[in-house]
């Protein structure tokens, strides 16, 4: 059956346990497993792991630390100290997105970060907050946003037009981002095993062709991750500090 | 393409919220504030062992210092007792010498003395004893003694003849 290859498969989301709030479907599906994995995960390894609270870290605990002091000095140089209430936050995102995406990585296992519908509901509501913030910090002022200081008048009308798009493209190109390099990834991943059978001996050539796939594949679910998270900061430091 | 489904998006929103605020609330509650708390801990610790670091440093640069002052006061205690030891020595020493100098030259001269006073008397026994030796020697060869005064003269020339000999 040619349907058993198709590549895309691996991104179907299945029920396990359908559930109903009020005509609202909320079932319990593969992706919902591997999003309460991620959660067990990263707990796993920021709260079990730091339990010996050793003065000299072993090898997990460290990880963890580093974890933290790689966000932290993230959210300090992109937002500087008013970053500290957002900080738990923007760690959250990063471990949930850096976990959804290694967790993936694992043969058979699914990745909830390759669905639009995830990434862009993150990014809405990262969106939505950071116009909150913006507006509760500013005010009125928070349209000066649009208008970046010294552009000659005549230009004005055009420059608060691309601003103004490129302010409400963000959430956009933050979810499609993460959701098209994963999806990609894993097509292509998909793609290669697929030769490896049907060329017999030869097949080894496309082994060896995932084994390096695969590696850049690691890379990038950590660069997503940390991409993903960078720009929520850099939207939330110009929603604190305007331009 | 499964990520078009429509019919998908509500549960996985709705498990994406749930998941997510439970990630938040554990790490915002539990995590996070332990591992801050542990990485202040050992801040300050590491803060504290360098501070006592220098402290400990500041002490025994003092201790250093007075090691030092009293190591010079030490040498030159040292150098002021060795002076004086030696200056005392040396007065000493030039005392006895005297001393020793003044105790020589009185017992050279009383030696001196004893030997001349020696050589006149033994010089005037020399002269009897000649003077006997010659009128016996006299009577035994030619039968008569020679007067007193002739003998006399001639051990006296005979004498200063051997003295200069001896003196020469």
């Amino acid at each position: 059956m040619a349907d058993a290859h198709n590549p895309l498969d691996q991104f179907i989301i299945q029920t396990w346990v359908p559930i109903k709030i009020g005509g609202l479907d909320a079932s319990f599906t593969n992706s919902s497993a591997f999003m309460l994995l991620t959660v067990i995960c990263a707990t796993a390894l920021m709260v079990l792991a730091v339990r010996p609270r050793a003065g000299v870290p072993g090898r997990w605990q460290l990880l963890a630390e580093l974890s933290y002091q790689f966000i932290a000095r993230m959210v300090s140089d992109n937002i500087g100290k008013e970053g500290r209430t957002y900080f738990p936050l923007i760690f959250s995102i990063f471990m949930f997105v850096l976990f959804g995406n290694l967790i993936g990585m694992i043969p058979y296992s699914f990745t909830f970060t390759s669905h639009i519908a995830v990434t862009l509901t993150m990014a809405v509501v990262i969106f939505l907050m950071v116009t909150v913030i913006a507006f509760m910090k500013h005010g009125l002022k928070f349209f000066s946003f649009f208008l970046p200081e010294g552009v000659p008048i005549i230009l004005s009308p055009l420059m608060i037009v691309i601003e103004v798009i490129s302010y409400f493209t963000r959430p956009f190109s933050l979810s499609v981002r993460l959701f098209a390099n994963m999806m990609a990834g894993h097509t292509l991943l998909k793609v290669i095993g697929g030769f490896v059978v049907p060329l017999g001996i030869f097949g080894i050539v496309p082994i060896a062709g995932l084994v390096a796939v695969m590696g850049l594949e690691f890379l990038i679910a950590f660069l997503q991750a940390y991409i993903f998270t960078i720009l929520t900061c850099i939207y939330i430091n110009d929603a604190i500090h305007l331009h | 393409m499964p990520q078009l489904d429509i019919s998908t998006f509500s549960p996985q929103i709705i498990w994406l919220i749930i998941t997510f605020l439970i990630l938040y609330v554990l790490m915002a509650k539990v995590a996070l504030p332990r591992i801050g708390n542990i990485l202040e801990q050992r801040q300050n610790r590491i803060d504290d062992n360098l501070d006592m670091a220098q402290h400990l440093r500041n002490e025994s640069n003092i201790d250093a210092e007075s090691y030092d002052k009293a190591m010079t006061e030490a040498r030159e205690q040292a150098r002021k007792a060795i002076q004086e030891t030696t200056e005392e020595i040396s007065n000493e020493t030039a005392r006895r010498q005297g001393e020793l100098g003044a105790r020589l030259s009185g017992e050279l001269r009383s030696a001196e003395d004893q030997i001349s006073a020696a050589k006149t008397a033994s010089l005037k026994n020399i002269h009897k004893s000649a003077a006997s030796v010659t009128s016996e020697a006299m009577k035994a060869l030619i039968g008569e003694k020679p007067t007193d005064n002739a003998i006399k003269q001639a051990i006296s020339s005979a004498l200063k003849v051997s003295n200069m000999e001896i003196n020469k």
